[in-house]
């Protein structure tokens, strides 16, 4: 393509989706497998991808999009073993630790490290605020609270990233 | 990274292009797909179809060059996905171009890549006809700046979408064919194609 003004580069451009998808589908894939089980995986990696093409625009660092795809994919493979489980909190806490010991080696940003260290309940609020974009109301039903409790998980999850990383 | 980091779990090459087709198919179904593409194959080598929901933005040449898919998430947006069947309409219009059967595209046309200068330059020559030849400095004259034969030049050879607005119709007066973005060798096939003389 010939185009009249070419647009500045940046470390901060993001690759056509269609390359994560090249580049990634198939360890996502993996993951959701060891994560959820074979029958579970196809419905979690279209929910995966499709979360993250909503909010790929807006995201800010295009340095570890494997580490961003993963991070989302843990936090569907969670949402789908608590509703499974319906027992919501210790649905999250399983599926929290099975996260802990289940984590791929990957070489992710600092940040993604940080957020996962955070306690189960913020890592799932803050992930599904700002890596998915969902909405307050829709993190409280996805994690059987108020609307109210999600913010303040999303807040005090913040609060201990800013500390952390000060 | 290797993909033995994270374990093979059973995972076949078929499975993961099931869940990819499935998820190809709701982000569709959900609008999520900003700019969709696809290869063609012409006479005059593959080519790389882009369109958004206006319409048609982008027809590049060496279907393969991936900087075109870059230039595109810097410029429109990075929501991009392979989608053949969104582009069908276009690929049956340059099918039949290429045929000979069809002399006028009709499928709508996305200028979001194209300034207004280009704009002005690229929507006059979407009106010269099949088979005719206009010069660089016909078309300066046309858009009213008589002295901008080389601006012209230029706004041509940035065309987005070669071949479905035809900047191949410019030509040097004296019939030297000038240049082309494509290359002068698909220039004088498609000229030869559309029966023109470029005699002036």
């Amino acid at each position: 393509m010939h185009v009249a003004d070419r647009a500045p580069r940046s470390a901060h451009r993001l690759p056509p989706f269609e390359a994560l998808l090249d580049d990634h589908a198939g360890a996502v894939l993996r993951f959701l497998v060891r994560r959820v089980g074979s029958v579970d995986a196809e419905d979690c990696f279209q929910e995966t991808f499709l979360a993250a093409l909503r909010a790929y625009p807006r995201l800010q660092d295009a340095q570890n999009l494997r580490g961003w795809l993963l991070t989302i994919a843990r936090n569907k493979a969670t949402d789908l073993q608590r509703d499974a489980a319906r027992r919501p909190l210790l649905g999250d806490e399983a599926a929290a630790s099975a996260a802990t010991v289940d984590q791929p080696a990957e070489s992710d940003g600092e940040l993604w490290e940080s957020v996962r260290r955070l306690p189960s309940k913020q890592r799932s609020a803050v992930a599904m605020r700002f890596v998915e974009d969902r909405s307050y109301d829709d993190i409280a039903r996805a994690m059987s609270t108020t609307p109210d409790a999600a913010r303040q998980n999303v807040s005090a999850g913040i609060k201990r990233l800013r500390r952390e990383r000060a | 990274m290797t993909a033995s980091n994270v374990g093979t779990a059973g995972v076949t090459a078929a499975r993961l292009h099931t869940a990819v087709d499935g998820f190809r198919l709701r982000a569709r179904a959900e609008g999520l797909v900003d700019v969709a593409y696809a290869l063609a194959d012409s006479p005059i080598g593959p080519l790389l179809l882009a369109g958004t929901d206006a319409g048609l933005v982008t027809v590049a040449f060496d279907g393969e060059n991936t900087g075109v898919l870059d230039e595109l998430a810097a410029r429109l947006s990075p929501r991009i996905l392979r989608d053949p069947a969104r582009l069908d309409p276009v690929r049956r219009e340059l099918d039949a171009y290429f045929e000979g059967k069809l002399r006028d595209f009709t499928v709508p046309v996305d200028w979001a890549l194209v300034g207004p200068f280009g704009r002005r330059v690229l929507d006059l020559t979407a009106r010269i006809p099949y088979g005719e030849v206009s010069s660089y400095s016909d078309v300066a004259r046309s858009i009213g700046a008589p002295r901008a034969a080389r601006a012209v030049g230029n706004a041509l050879g940035a065309n987005p979408i070669p071949v479905v607005v035809p900047c191949h119709r410019v030509v040097r007066i004296g019939g030297d064919l000038g240049g082309y973005g494509g290359g002068l060798r698909r220039k004088e096939f498609l000229l030869s194609l559309e029966g023109a003389r470029p005699r002036l």
